[in-house]
């Protein structure tokens, strides 16, 4: 079916949907590397009024990719709850982000609904809203999980600790995660990228992180972010697994790029739910996705890098996530080009993922050889702080040294915190105050020297 | 003040000693929620040298007279420019039709291509020794000359090796700078490389700069992959499953290793 609409007196038809949604998506150079950017900024504004005239419900009768030969299709396809979308089936995409806009889109009615909303539904209309609807209409929606504490909530704003090492020395590893607890940062998860894949090193990272949880009795989890399959054999081996972490993408094809697949997720999920490991809940997963990873696995099937992008959270929230973040600056200029356009994606991510019902954080983040400085992450946080994001990450000094790129500081985290007023996880606050990190009755994170700190023993300092 | 020291330094601070167990920016002052002015500055400073090694090109004189006696054969990609380079990687990847007259069809064992990638200085730094330190390794092999490829990607040595006849080709090139490294060189080893093979029939050793993987430790590393491609007749996942345990993990080598599908949060540049 083609999509045609007129403006300034010129007729612009788009050939199909996919054709549709990338001529109607914001420029970012992704879609121009894949050559599926709109040819003139007239044709994007086109494409976005005949996207606007579109009903909803056609977006359950044209499959971007064909449900035969994808799985990511068929699960958002049998997935989908015909009664949650009841109350919006008869809207068009300019209706529906109207409606996201009025007062009547309450946090139960956005709740309500989300189960019935599709990832290129979510993608569609963020495409016709500008920042700052992104962020007015998510900061309305609440997504709240469980394992160790409770994240989510409306003023609250989590953070995931990521003491990286270009070696995983654990010596090292231990003192950047000192370095973020006394920062007040953790409470999402303390989770480390391991430079290396190996069984036995995740095992004795997990055993550290485990070691450090239960000497200080955190209420927070950890994870070391290997490869699914990885989790997997640390699990069979009797290791520390909180949570299991895997990067996901929009299409089957992409999936397999990462080497992973539904049923090998299935199944890493019961393995971790039948450790019993969780104390308030059992939200286990922990999923990254970002903007670029099916384009550069040559998995994208013609669908612009946003829309593809949010079928990644059809796939997370099939698993009831603890967590899921975009890593949104992380894939380089040749899909997000510089400051403007990260800061979007960022935006669009967390909109999307939260209209779905899926708990997102964010890696506010740049390269060296994007057009992006620490100035657009300050932006890309405050914006994604008064969204109502569920988590940012935070790195020692905003600089990881084992990926060589740039995250937020754990300063930055609580200057987010202090600027708008959010709090970390309640029960991680709590204990945060009997460490004396935190005064709750000025929501102030407190500076007490490392000396005379209970936590710097975990460094061989006697206080 | 003019030069910032990296790293903070007074006999008070007790994060100086810890500092020695990893380059992360750990215990940095505080000054309310942020950080003080000489750590934002330090920051500043660090970002502005990877966004110059970023930007910056190959020194040609240099490279010729650090791979004497060996006469470089200078490619460029089909990206004209940095710009275009960064955000055309399909460019990066394959070489300007020009170049191809330049490159001698020959009986070659083994081709080295240096690219810039991400910070030529890397390649400035350490490629020249790598290639000598391979070539004195293996004095029995037929070796191209060296070609030194601008606005280059990994791939492009695909096309380069296609043009050659070169039966395995090593491209030396500068991985995206970070704030504590901004001279980080990768290897990616391909064998019987043409264009359009996938990343998962290569090899690689990355991090190799002055904190990382030694020069020496990488071409030990390097020729062993080498020897063991010609044996084997592949490189990538068949080769990285055969490989002995080289170095332990747990190890300051671990992240080493030779790796043909890429981790998580990575990219092949």
């Amino acid at each position: 079916m083609s999509y045609a609409a007129t403006l300034s007196g010129q007729r612009f038809v788009f050939r199909d949907l996919r054709h549709l949604l990338a001529s109607a998506s914001p420029l970012r150079s992704g879609d121009v590397l894949a050559g599926l950017a709109a040819s003139s900024s007239t044709e994007r504004v086109a494409a976005r009024l005949a996207l606007a005239d579109l009903p909803l419900s056609h977006f359950l009768s044209e499959a971007l990719v064909p449900y035969e030969r994808d799985d990511v299709t068929r699960l958002i396809i049998d997935a989908h709850d015909k009664a949650a979308f009841a109350p919006i089936a008869s809207m068009t995409i300019g209706g529906f982000r109207d409606w996201l806009l009025s007062h009547q889109a309450d946090t139960a009615r956005l709740a309500a609904i989300a189960p019935g909303v599709t990832p290129e539904m979510a993608a569609a209309v963020s495409k016709i809203m500008r920042n700052q609807d992104l962020i007015a209409v998510a900061r309305k929606i609440e997504i709240i999980t469980r394992f160790r504490n409770t994240i989510g909530q409306r003023g609250v704003l989590a953070s995931r600790l990521q003491p990286n090492h270009p070696t995983d020395d654990l010596k090292g590893i231990a003192l950047s995660t000192l370095d973020g607890l006394l920062y007040g940062s953790g409470d999402a998860v303390i989770g480390v990228n391991p430079a290396s894949d190996n069984v036995e090193n995740g095992l004795a990272l997990l055993d550290m992180l485990d070691t450090i949880r239960q000497t200080y009795d955190i209420p927070t989890q950890s994870c070391v972010l290997t490869h699914v399959t990885n989790t997997v054999e640390i699990i069979n081996r009797g290791g520390a697994v909180d949570l299991v972490f895997q990067s996901i993408a929009g299409t089957q094809k992409a999936n397999e790029g990462f080497g992973v697949t539904l049923g090998l997720l299935h199944e890493a999920h019961e393995a971790a739910k039948s450790l019993n490991r969780g104390t308030l809940g059992d939200n286990l997963m922990y999923f990254e996705t970002g903007q670029g990873a099916a384009l550069s696995a040559g998995a994208h099937h013609g669908i612009d890098q946003q829309t593809v992008e949010t079928r990644a959270y059809a796939v997370a929230r099939a698993f009831s996530p603890l967590l899921v973040n975009t890593v949104v600056g992380f894939i380089g200029p040749e899909y997000l080009y510089d400051g403007k356009q990260i800061t979007r994606a960022g935006l669009e991510d967390h909109f999307c993922a939260k209209l779905m019902g899926v708990p997102m954080g964010c890696d506010v983040c740049y390269t060296n050889h994007a057009e992006a400085d620490q100035g657009d992450m300050d932006a890309l946080m405050l914006l994604l702080g008064a969204a109502g994001v569920t988590f940012l990450i935070g790195v020692p000094g905003a600089d990881d040294v084992m990926l060589n790129y740039q995250s937020l500081a754990f300063s930055d985290i609580l200057t987010t915190r202090s600027v708008l007023g959010l709090n970390p996880a309640p029960e991680f606050a709590a204990w945060l105050e009997k460490m004396g990190l935190y005064d709750a009755t000025t929501a102030r994170a407190l500076a007490p020297p490392l000396r005379e700190t209970e936590l710097s023993r975990m460094i061989g300092f006697q206080p | 003040m003019s030069d910032l020291p990296e790293k903070p330094s007074t006999a008070s601070d007790p994060w100086q000693k810890l500092r020695d167990l990893t380059r992360a920016r750990i215990g940095l002052a505080r000054t309310g929620n942020g950080q003080t002015t000489r750590d934002v500055l330090s920051f500043q400073a660090a970002h502005a040298m990877a966004r110059d090694a970023v930007h910056m090109a190959f020194d040609l004189d240099g490279l010729r007279h650090d791979l004497a006696p060996a006469a470089p054969l200078i490619v460029s990609s089909a990206a004209p420019d940095r710009t275009t380079y960064l955000s055309r990687p399909d460019l990066g990847r394959s070489l300007a039709p020009a170049s191809k007259e330049l490159l001698p069809r020959g009986d070659w064992d083994l081709a080295f291509v240096l690219a810039d990638g991400l910070s030529a200085q890397a390649v400035m730094q350490q490629g020249p020794a790598v290639f000598h330190a391979c070539r004195r390794a293996l004095p029995a092999w037929r070796i191209a000359p060296p070609v030194i490829a601008l606005q280059g990607r990994v791939a492009i040595g695909d096309d380069i090796a296609e043009a050659l006849g070169a039966r395995m080709v090593a491209v030396l090139i500068g991985e995206r700078p970070g704030l504590s490294v901004p001279n980080s060189m990768g290897v990616y080893l391909t064998y019987n490389p043409a264009p359009g093979c996938p990343d998962s029939r290569r090899n690689c050793l990355s991090n190799i700069h002055l904190h990382g993987l030694g020069i020496d430790e990488a071409c030990v590393k390097l020729v062993w992959l080498m020897r063991e491609a010609q044996t084997l007749k592949l490189t990538g996942v068949g080769l990285k499953e055969r490989a002995p345990q080289l170095w332990a993990p747990g190890t300051p080598e671990a992240s080493h290793q030779t790796i043909a599908p890429t981790p998580e949060k990575r990219d092949t540049p």
